[in-house]
């Protein structure tokens, strides 16, 4: 059947209060009596509280209220687990420490909070925050992810006996045997390091509880409104019914407004029953480097076992994933990483033994690729480096090991974050890549473009990268579908929304059951209120699994049209259509009764209602796939480099996308783009710099450097549709996908523009001055 | 991050300025364009206790050429107005040069001249360059004024020979000679970031065309602008040669330059770029001095 | 010592009488005190740009002035530029480019745009980026943003 709205470029609904500051955000609540509150943060990663007098702040004028552990009495509880740890399976070791809402005994990172001030302004509160005294002994602090696990290391939880904080073998075929086999054995160590998501709206937080209503509304920028209002309801002994958790227009995710709960998150809430008054918390930037969750440090210590003609016989990886002071994610990311250390390769057998390190650094939640271009990153070096040793071609080395289309669903025989068996649901790879290489001219660049440009003394290099995205997982997601007596169309999800252009894709999934205008479809998300089923956004789901929601109840209330206008239009239903608002006859158009007719119809004030009929033309369904759906894609890029100043140009910037169905391809290109730009910065740009004492050298945006237009290729945008057999609208996600490859493609590229250098780069992200470096390295082992 | 509470004043002359200054010496501090005070403010790394705001003292903002030739710029100015000003464009080419490289649009709309030199950051690029043309200030207080030049002006880090009640007025920049050329070469991680090095180069040719001045200042590569004495010295009375450019940009990044390691750049890779730049900068400045007859 | 100014500041041409404390950041009074929040907050260091506000026409960090220092002066916001029915042509542009996803860097991105489209009504790609180069977004790669700024110049031109 032809799609009319699903695959177009529509416009995007929400667009217009957006341009024009109509739009709601967090900071812009406003509530009469309005309390502000400022935190008090350790300047110390990891120190003794031996003292804290709040008396001064307390006296200043403006200030209602200064809170610490010692006054939360037994409210202080460390946050509850956000995803629940492994069930305990053989030789599985979990040490579960969450986060608290204050310090109480001793500081894990630095930036903890360790007391909040109630004032009624924010600049009095942050006055009041100068006012306290805090007594802080500094201990040793745990930086480095080996020195950590060394024995005799402080303990970041004094009580436990390492800071091993978690530990896991994975293994599919015989790695050991294989590797007896192989012609080349390829051993490296590769190390990635942290990034901040740097949504450009903080966090922020206004709880109003009132007191006469014994009723809770939060407005709060997370990804996932529902697990934080029934988080909320059972800490702060309400009914979930007494709590409304309301995400408005948040500006950008990424992964860390995932988090559950964050200590502010708790508090808040706490502090304004307590006072029973409107308390609003904004993060400011510097606390968000600090007190907003990071990812991406790793050090992998990798074997790739391969014949003479290229073919992988077998992958080990050692290796050591840093979680910071505490491990409320459980082992997500370092699962994610394991199950794309294999890309989309076919590779029968595999070793990988994780060990999570507790660390005096902020708490690691998924960022943006979580975990994913780690094992992308790992997997394609050592691609790269096999290509080298033996002398293949590095697309063809790439073609030999691809998983063949008839090979999925390809099951991979390990688990995956959500502990179940890690299966590819379906693919066609070569196709894309080859769509990728043609795009950038492979050939012609390489056999023509490069050598002319090169004798005229410019480094120029080419990368290409395939890479697959794990997306769209459990548990479930559901929505409500409602035709109005106006004609228009009321959704509600659970889901939050975060610019993804959920008010555009979904109102296109609805208005295709429904023949409506994409206009004319009203959506909520992320409101209590308005829909209480569901987990979140992350990994890549929203459109597949919320998506799928809404496309199940709008199918629904599609019947429910058709069989009340059957009745009304004396018409078979097999004769009936539903287009521009209407329910009309085929082939006598004019026979029609509008949709806001037949709702009113539905809900009638007299007379008898068949039993068994639900009034209303509305229906509410559920989506819950039976396993993610696994995107693939390959991005190139050709880059010249400054040999002397290590600047960089790119070129050219390619990527060839297979999600199964697009919805609308103007949002996935968006979405691309925006992944990209963030992965560039992960691989050039980014890069938190703590020092050995576990603090934050760069926590400001003049230091901490998210690429800006001047950095930013443009970037051509590629499609190839493989639809997912997991879910009816055959989709997989995307939001991650623009990230995951680009640390990988850079070394590529880079180490190809320097083709007249030994540089093997086993580390991301780079900067000039690493680059430099490792330059210089380079010479002196000549 | 918002700024601790302050005393504020807003004169409209400079002796209203000058007197508050006088009344609350250490204490306060003169806001001109306020985009390095204010961040600071914002983080509380700095308190002061009271601010003295410029802003609406309309006799500091004025570009005018001067009986020799040269151009004075009074201390309000902003950079936008310099950017855009077709006297600076003719009699300032280096200056004209170097606006657009400063931050970005929003920040040279309000950021000033005299705030920007002020401030002395060994990363400003006014600063280097201000040297680099052999500039003069015109420091006021309540007891008089003096001129003073460009390169003793700054002292060090963030630190500059104005006294806590003296205000910088006016900056006076001496018209180029004849067969002289300008350059300035930054390398930054994005164009508007504070760069990890720069240059700037003025340089001068003889009758015979053989180097009769150099001047290289370099930013980002000490504690404030680093005039490259020996580099100068090196090339003096040299033609110009490739040679002996390379010979004087190495001399310049390994003996005239003290630059600092941070999370950005070690300093081994910043003397290794102000050899670059110091390369391309004297390449293009005698480049410029040649045609410039 | 002197606690509160009061200052008579035009914005979006009307005319606001207000008594500040001479710390008050004006993107803080803009936004609270005046109820325009169309002016969002990303770092208050001056460096993301989505605080850009136009100060008598010239985009400026609206977290580097102090609302005391607006006396007197004019200040155009995102609220400024168009409504909801009646868009900007800019806006109307980045609505049909998508030169938006969260919207948070956008109203400074729009008023960024304003002069600079005033002052080179045709730019090229290059001028563009080095013209939004201070506003940070993290959506949307900056593309479609670069497009937008292309379609709305066409469409001022007209």
């Amino acid at each position: 059947m032809t799609k009319k709205f699903i695959g177009k470029r529509v416009k995007r609904n929400e667009d217009p209060r957006l341009l024009t500051g109509q739009a709601l955000f967090v900071d812009d609540v406003e509530i009469p009596g309005m309390l502000h509150a400022a935190f008090l943060r350790s300047d110390y990663a990891h120190a003794r509280l031996l003292s804290i007098d709040v008396s001064a702040a307390r006296q200043r004028p403006g200030v209602v209220a200064v809170f610490t552990a010692e006054d939360m009495g037994e409210d202080w509880q460390p946050g509850p687990p956000l995803v629940s740890p492994p069930p305990t399976a053989k030789d599985v070791i979990f040490h579960s420490r969450r986060q608290v809402p204050l310090v109480k005994d001793k500081v894990r990172h630095a930036g903890e909070a360790i007391a909040v001030v109630i004032a009624e302004s924010r600049y009095i509160a942050e006055d009041a925050v100068e006012d306290i005294l805090v007594e802080l002994e500094p201990l040793e602090a745990v930086s480095d992810l080996e020195k950590s696990l060394q024995e005799g290391s402080t303990l970041v939880h004094d009580d436990l006996e390492s800071n091993l904080a978690a530990h896991l073998i994975q293994k599919k075929g015989d790695y050991e045997a294989a590797r007896e086999k192989a012609d080349l054995v390829i051993t490296r160590r590769i190390v990635t390091d942290r990034g901040a998501a740097a949504a450009m709206e903080n966090r922020g937080i206004v709880a109003h509880w009132d007191e006469k209503s014994q009723h809770l509304t939060v407005w709060d920028t997370t990804q996932a409104p529902i697990p934080i209002r029934n988080g909320l309801a059972a800490r702060l002994g309400l009914s979930a019914n007494q709590v409304r958790v309301i995400a408005p227009f948040v500006g950008g995710g990424f992964g860390p407004k995932m988090m559950m709960f964050y200590p502010e998150e708790m508090l808040i809430p706490w502090a304004s029953m307590k006072l029973s008054r409107p308390i609003k918390w904004i993060e400011d930037r510097r606390e968000n480097f600090y007190a907003t969750t990071q990812e991406r440090g790793q050090n992998h210590d990798v074997e790739l076992a391969l014949s003479r003609d290229g073919h992988i016989l077998g992958l080990k990886d050692v290796f050591l994933h840093d979680t910071g002071a505490y491990d409320p994610y459980g082992l997500t990311i370092p699962l994610n990483t394991q199950c794309h250390l294999m890309g989309p390769y076919d590779i029968e057998n595999f070793t990988s033994e994780v060990s999570v390190v507790f660390t005096n650094k902020t708490l690691v939640t998924p960022v943006r690729g979580a975990g994913r271009p780690q094992g992308i990153f790992i997997i394609e070096r050592l691609l790269d480096i096999a290509a080298k040793e033996l002398g293949i071609d590095q697309v063809e080395i790439r073609k030999r090991n691809l998983i063949p289309p008839e090979a999925f669903p390809y099951e991979h025989k390990i688990i995956d974050q959500a502990f179940a068996p890690l299966v590819l649901d379906s693919g066609n790879y070569w196709p894309v890549m080859k769509k990728a290489l043609d795009m950038i001219g492979y050939d012609q660049f390489v056999k023509e473009e490069q050598p002319r440009l090169r004798a005229e003394g410019k480094y120029v290099g080419i990368g290409i990268t395939p890479f697959i995205e794990s997306t769209g997982v459990g548990p479930y997601e559901g929505a409500r579908v409602t035709v109005e007596a106006s004609g228009k169309v009321f959704v509600a999800t659970g889901v939050g929304t975060q610019g993804q252009g959920h008010f555009t894709t979904f109102a296109q999934i609805v208005a295709e059951q429904l023949g409506v205008a994409v206009s004319d479809v009203r959506i909520v998300t992320g409101d209590t209120t308005e829909f209480h089923w569901g987990t979140g956004t992350f990994a890549s789901r929203g459109a597949v699994v919320a998506g799928n929601a809404i496309h199940a109840s709008a199918s629904i209330v599609r019947q429910k049209v058709l069989k009340l206008a059957c009745k009304i239009l004396e018409t078979p239903e097999e004769e009936l259509e539903l287009e521009c608002g209407l329910v009309r006859v085929a082939d006598t158009p004019h026979k029609s009764i509008s949709l806001g007719e037949l709702a009113l119809l539905a809900n009638p004030l007299r007379g008898a209602v068949e039993p068994g009929t639900e009034p209303g033309l509305e229906a509410t369904a559920y989506f819950g796939p039976q396993y993610g759906a696994t995107a693939f894609g390959t991005h190139a890029m050709i880059i010249e480099i400054d040999p002397e100043t290590m600047m960089i140009a790119i070129k050219r910037y390619i990527t060839v996308e297979d999600c199964g169905t697009v919805l609308n391809p103007l949002i996935l290109e968006g979405q691309i783009h925006g992944g990209v730009s963030m992965g560039i910065g992960n691989a050039y740009y980014e890069k938190l710099h703590f020092d050995e004492n576990g603090q934050l050298l760069n926590a400001s945006f003049a230091d901490y450097l998210i690429p800006s237009a001047t950095e930013m290729p443009r970037i051509e945008v590629g499609h190839v549709e493989t639809t997912s057999p997991l879910n009816e609208l055959g989709t997989k996600g995307v939001g991650e996908a623009g990230t995951i490859p680009v640390p990988a493609l850079f070394s590529q590229a880079i180490e190809n523009a320097l083709y007249n250098r030994e540089l093997e780069i086993l580390e991301t992200p780079l900067s000039p001055n690493r680059l430099f470096e490792l330059l210089v390295n380079e010479e002196k082992s000549r | 991050m918002k700024p601790a509470p302050f005393e504020y004043y807003a004169p409209t002359t400079i002796d209203e300025a000058l007197s508050h200054l006088a009344e609350h010496g250490y204490d306060a501090k003169v806001l001109a364009g306020g985009q390095s005070l204010i961040p600071m403010m914002n983080f509380r790394l700095v308190q002061p206790s009271v601010l003295v705001d410029l802003n609406n003292i309309a006799e500091l903002s004025y570009i005018h050429p001067d009986e020799s030739g040269g151009l004075r710029l009074g201390a309000m100015t902003r950079h936008h107005q310099v950017e855009v000003d077709p006297l600076v464009a003719e009699l300032a080419p280096l200056l004209h040069e170097t606006m657009p490289k400063i931050a970005t649009s929003q920040i040279r709309s309000r950021g000033t001249f005299g705030g920007s030199l002020s401030h002395a950051d060994p990363s400003a690029e006014l600063v280097s360059v201000s040297v680099a043309l052999d500039g003069r200030f015109r420091l006021r207080g309540q007891n008089g004024e003096r001129w003073v030049p460009a390169n003793e002006f700054f002292i060090g880090l963030f630190t500059t020979l104005l006294e806590p009640d003296e205000i910088l007025v006016e900056a006076a920049l001496p018209s180029m000679p004849v067969r002289s050329g300008c350059s300035l070469m930054e390398v930054a991680r994005r164009p508007h970031d504070f760069a990890l090095v720069g240059v700037a180069a003025v340089v001068t040719l003889d009758e015979n065309k053989l180097c009769q001045q150099a001047r290289m200042v370099f930013l980002s590569a000490g504690d404030g602008p680093m005039v490259a004495h020996k580099a100068a010295e090196s090339l003096k009375g040299q033609a110009p040669t490739l040679e002996a450019i390379r010979a004087a940009a190495e001399i310049a990044a390994s003996e005239d330059i003290d630059p600092g390691s941070d999370i950005h750049a070690t300093a081994e890779f910043r003397r290794h770029l102000a050899n670059v730049l110091a390369r391309r900068a004297l390449e293009q400045a005698f480049e410029r001095a040649a045609d410039n007859k | 010592m002197q606690n509160s100014f009061n200052i008579a500041v035009t914005v979006n041409d009307t005319r606001y009488e207000r008594a500040v404390e001479p710390r008050i950041l004006l993107s803080d009074f803009l936004r609270h005190d005046l109820g325009l929040t169309g002016t969002h907050v990303g770092c208050e260091h001056g460096v993301c740009g989505a605080c850009t506000i136009l100060f008598d026409g010239q985009p400026a960090r609206s977290c580097l002035v102090f609302a005391v220092q607006a006396h007197g002066h004019k200040i155009t916001t995102v609220e400024g530029l168009g409504t909801i029915d009646n868009l900007h042509p800019i806006q109307e542009a980045f609505h049909e480019a998508h030169g938006l996803q969260c919207g948070f860097c956008t109203p400074g991105i729009l008023t960024t745009i304003v002069p600079f489209l005033e002052q080179n009504p045709d730019p090229s790609e290059e001028e563009i980026r080095e013209a939004i180069s201070g506003n940070l977004c993290r959506c949307t790669g900056y593309q479609h943003i670069v497009d937008a700024v292309k379609l709305a110049a066409e469409k001022m031109r007209k």
